[in-house]
């Protein structure tokens, strides 16, 4: 190929890609912006039910949660931004701790979300909880010696347990309230135990450790449950079991994925009533069932298959704590070696 | 010599070029001047020793790796004549084609002990039978040095080629058998194009997250999200960026040290490189080693990928997958562009340029390599925020109430300057080494004869340099077709690319459904790298 020929490609291509990438975000009053850490595949389905009911148009983009807030940040008052979604608790607290949300006054997302899944000030709001518990192998686990995170800590797991990478927000949640209930002193401990009983070194994701625990490298770990519901649906007979942690002792540690407006938004009447509509019955089975997580409105209705692993007390700590502790627990794991 | 003009178009094309790279530098620098101390004190007793050991162990083992194993096939295409050498010469290219991050997690997924590789050996060989962890430090290595090894194998591989009969001929015709010869004379001519080759790949381990995140590797680039995203101190991960940046630049600092001021000018080669035939046992042992890298690089990893992508076809793919193509298509290939550009401007304005400090303002324009691309684009975002928002003021004040809203942080012209900011590196690397082997003495004889400035360019350069300025082509092509962090953070809203389609399946953990746009970037970046691998054979 010619150079001349060669630099009329390069043209064309350019040419094309300002043509396909520069199709204007029209933001009109019926329209809203999300900036949502949650994926494409998990939310569109339920912002296109949106537009089905109420002609509003949403707008989206992805990323994660941190650098999403951080364009929040740079962007300040000129952000096109009306909503910000993400899927932990910590990264909300946080956007609000920085003054990037403004507090909603709602009775509907009042009664729709339990106070312990809510921001105190109404700066965000849970809208599916992520619960994290036990996952165990039947054949070689009996479930009655399980019982709560902390026992994993003991002698009789060394060389059994399998845990994912601390570098996993969950786990930096998980830690953090368990600095909040017990200290961290106590918790200290108690990590310090899990790593001297880890059979292997950590993994990357909560599959990887599940097809560990299931071809016998380890016998018991803790991971989200819509993990384990994902591995179900496709393979039945998956020979993995979950137990409901720390039951009468402070429940099972949730997350959330939700979301607050933000503070420079000039649509918050239109954002309150997409949040609100968000934690009605309808839109909640939706955004909690495409993941098999579970809804945070206690009226909505939840996946049969979720359904299926029985109901639990969930741990009543205001998520967040989490941020607020996150990182504290951070430099506790890396203290206690827990990569 | 021509004597040194003052040159100030240089000056001043060296330091817009710097600019991208700068500013994200500038808000470490920034970041430094609010010291996040309470981190810091934590990082240098907790992590830092750790994550610094373990980055060093990674450059040396990917660096010497990569440089090794590039070298050597380079020199076996470039050389000899074997079974299947026709097809080698271009598909050791492919590996290029393949995002890091998707390697690793192929690798994970089949070597690991839950593995079908691990639970066969179980089975059918040994119950307690092992095989070394692959989520480790050297697994991270052998995942680094298989995607990396194309960026030395290719520009070596033009450095030979172009090096010319001649050379090889006078070395021989003064006793020195082939092997010899090779050493001694190819080799220090391949040097440069060697160590731009290993620089590249040593700057991609630096700030490599995709590879070292899915094999759990601690390394410098894990710790500074740990310190953003986990202990949300921003701050700290921006100065640990920076003293990668800087890390980067005392490596490419200590590189032409130790060059030196040897001439690497050759002259237009007279003829193609004679191939040695290779017979019997040599010729078996080189397709063998050809065949095998070829084979764990690219072919049984597409196999697998394939595998998954095929579960996830009848849901997954629909029409919009044209449009995820197009758009990465049309990215990079227009990225290219403007980087390769830029990259012949950055190897111009150096050129023969004696002062020290103008030259260090040239290395600090491709520093952004080495820093991870999401801590680069959000170093980026707020000054181009900021441009954004004096532009409104203005806007405003002129128009009042009736002034359109900006977004210039969200439009492709920001994408293309981060690009800029973090591929620069990947452009001049071979433009500097090609530009290097165009002898100054041709200069002033164009010089002699009138052409000067952009004729010369045109005329004398631009056509000697253009293997060196496709194979730049390709390579920040394939870099961007599987770049994700910038893209993200950058596109308009609604522009999803095929790395985008990646992000969305990976980040909850879907890596088989990410399958599908992963076997698609191979797919796409692949066609490129073929064309353009054959091109680059017949220019030199």
């Amino acid at each position: 190929m010619p150079t001349s020929k060669l630099a009329r490609v390069f043209c064309l291509s350019i040419i094309a890609a300002l043509g396909v990438g520069s199709r204007p975000a029209v933001v009109t009053a019926d329209t809203l912006v999300v900036y949502s850490a949650r994926n494409e595949q998990l939310i569109k389905p339920v912002f296109d039910a949106y537009t089905r009911e109420t002609g509003v148009e949403v707008v989206f983009t992805t990323g994660d949660a941190a650098v999403l807030i951080e364009r929040l940040a740079a962007e300040g008052r000129n952000s096109p931004a009306d909503v910000l979604l993400t899927v932990d608790a910590g990264e909300l607290w946080n956007a609000s701790e920085r003054g990037l949300l403004q507090p909603v006054k709602s009775a509907v997302l009042e009664k729709n979300v339990p106070a312990h899944l809510r921001d105190p000030a109404g700066r965000w709001f849970g809208l599916s909880m992520r619960a994290r518990t036990l996952a165990y192998s039947p054949k070689r686990v009996d479930p009655a010696t399980l019982s709560t995170y902390e026992a994993l800590a003991a002698p009789a797991w060394k060389g059994r347990l399998c845990l994912r990478t601390s570098k996993k927000v969950y786990n930096q949640s998980l830690v953090a309230t368990m600095i909040a209930a017990q200290g961290e002193a106590a918790t200290e401990r108690i990590v310090r135990g899990w790593v001297a009983n880890l059979a292997t070194d950590v993994f990357a994701n909560d599959t990887q450790l599940l097809e560990a625990i299931a071809a016998g490298q380890c016998d018991v770990g803790i991971v989200n449950t819509y993990y384990f519901g994902r591995i179900l649906k496709e393979r039945p007979d998956f020979p993995v079991k979950l137990f409901w942690a720390n039951q009468g002792e402070g429940g099972v540690h949730v997350n959330i994925s939700g979301a607050g407006i933000a503070k420079h938004s000039r649509r918050t009447a239109a954002a309150t009533r997409f949040l609100e509509w968000l934690s009605g019955n309808a839109a909640q089975a939706h955004f909690a069932g495409v993941n098999l997580e579970f809804p945070v409105n206690p009226q909505a209705a939840v996946d049969p298959l979720v359904k299926s692993w029985g109901s639990f007390e969930p741990s009543l700590i205001n998520v967040a704590e989490a941020g607020r502790l996150q990182p504290a627990a951070v430099r506790l794991m890396d203290r206690a070696g827990y990569r | 010599m021509t004597p040194t003009a003052r040159r100030p178009w240089a000056v001043g094309a060296l330091v817009v070029l710097a600019m991208p790279a700068l500013l994200p530098m500038l808000s470490a620098a920034m970041a430094w001047a609010a010291p996040a101390g309470e981190v810091w004190a934590h990082q240098l007793q907790y992590v830092l020793p750790r994550v610094a050991g373990n980055t060093i162990v990674l450059l040396l083992v990917v660096g010497v790796a990569t440089g090794v194993l590039g070298t050597a096939l380079a020199w076996l295409v470039a050389g000899h004549d074997f079974p299947g050498r026709a097809i080698f010469a271009w598909a050791l290219l492919l590996p290029l084609a393949v995002p890091g991050y998707v390697l690793a997690v192929v690798f994970a997924g089949a070597l690991d002990f839950a593995g079908p590789l691990q639970v066969w050996l179980r089975e059918a060989v040994h119950p307690q039978i092992r095989l070394p962890p692959i989520r480790s430090l050297g697994g991270a290595a052998l995942v680094l040095t298989l995607c990396l090894y194309p960026y030395v194998y290719m520009l070596a591989r033009v450095a030979f080629e172009s090096a010319g009969s001649r050379s090889l001929e006078v070395a021989q015709s003064l006793g020195f058998p082939r092997s010899a010869a090779f050493r001694r004379v190819l080799l220090p001519l391949a040097r440069p194009a060697v160590a731009a080759g290993v620089a590249l790949v040593c700057m991609e381990t630096l700030a490599d997250f995709g590879v070292v995140a899915a094999l759990n590797v601690d390394t410098f680039t894990t710790a500074i999200y740990r310190a953003w995203y986990g202990m949300y101190s921003l701050g700290a991960a921006l100065q640990m960026a920076g003293l990668l940046g800087l890390l980067a630049l005392a490596g490419v600092w200590v590189e032409r040290r130790m060059r030196g001021r040897r001439g690497y000018a050759g002259e237009r080669p007279s003829g193609a490189l004679p191939r040695q035939r290779l017979r019997g046992l040599p010729a078996l042992a080189a397709t063998a080693l050809a065949a095998a890298v070829l084979a764990v690089a690219f072919v049984l990893p597409m196999l697998q990928l394939l595998a998954w992508a095929y579960r996830h076809a009848a849901t997954d793919l629909d029409a919009r997958y044209w449009a995820f193509a197009g758009r990465s298509v049309a990215i990079a290939a227009s990225g290219a562009l403007v980087v390769v550009a830029a990259a012949v401007l950055h190897g111009y304005a150096l050129r023969g340029e004696p002062r020290r400090w103008v030259r260090g303002i040239g290395r600090l324009a491709t520093a952004g390599y080495a820093i991870p691309g999401t801590v680069l684009a959000v170093g980026l975002f707020a000054p181009v925020s900021a441009i954004n928002d004096r532009l409104q003021a203005v806007l405003d004040a002129a128009m009042g109430a009736a002034s359109p809203q900006l977004f210039l942080q969200g439009t492709l012209l920001t994408m293309f300057i981060a690009y800029l900011a973090r591929f620069l590196a990947v452009g001049t690397g071979p433009v500097e080494s090609g530009l290097e082997r165009i002898h100054r003495n041709l200069d002033d004889a164009a010089a002699l004869l009138g052409s000067r400035g952009l004729g010369r360019l045109r005329r004398l350069h631009l056509p000697l340099l253009r293997g060196s300025l496709l194979a730049a082509a390709v390579l920040v092509f394939v870099d961007l077709m599987k770049e994700l962090p910038i893209t993200l953070m950058t596109r308009p809203f609604g522009f999803e690319t095929l790395a985008v389609r990646v992000f969305e399946m990976a980040a909850e953990g879907e890596w088989e459904r990410a399958a599908l746009p992963s076997a698609l970037i191979v797919a796409v970046g692949v066609v490129p790298v073929i064309l353009l691998a054959r091109r680059v054979t017949h220019v030199a």
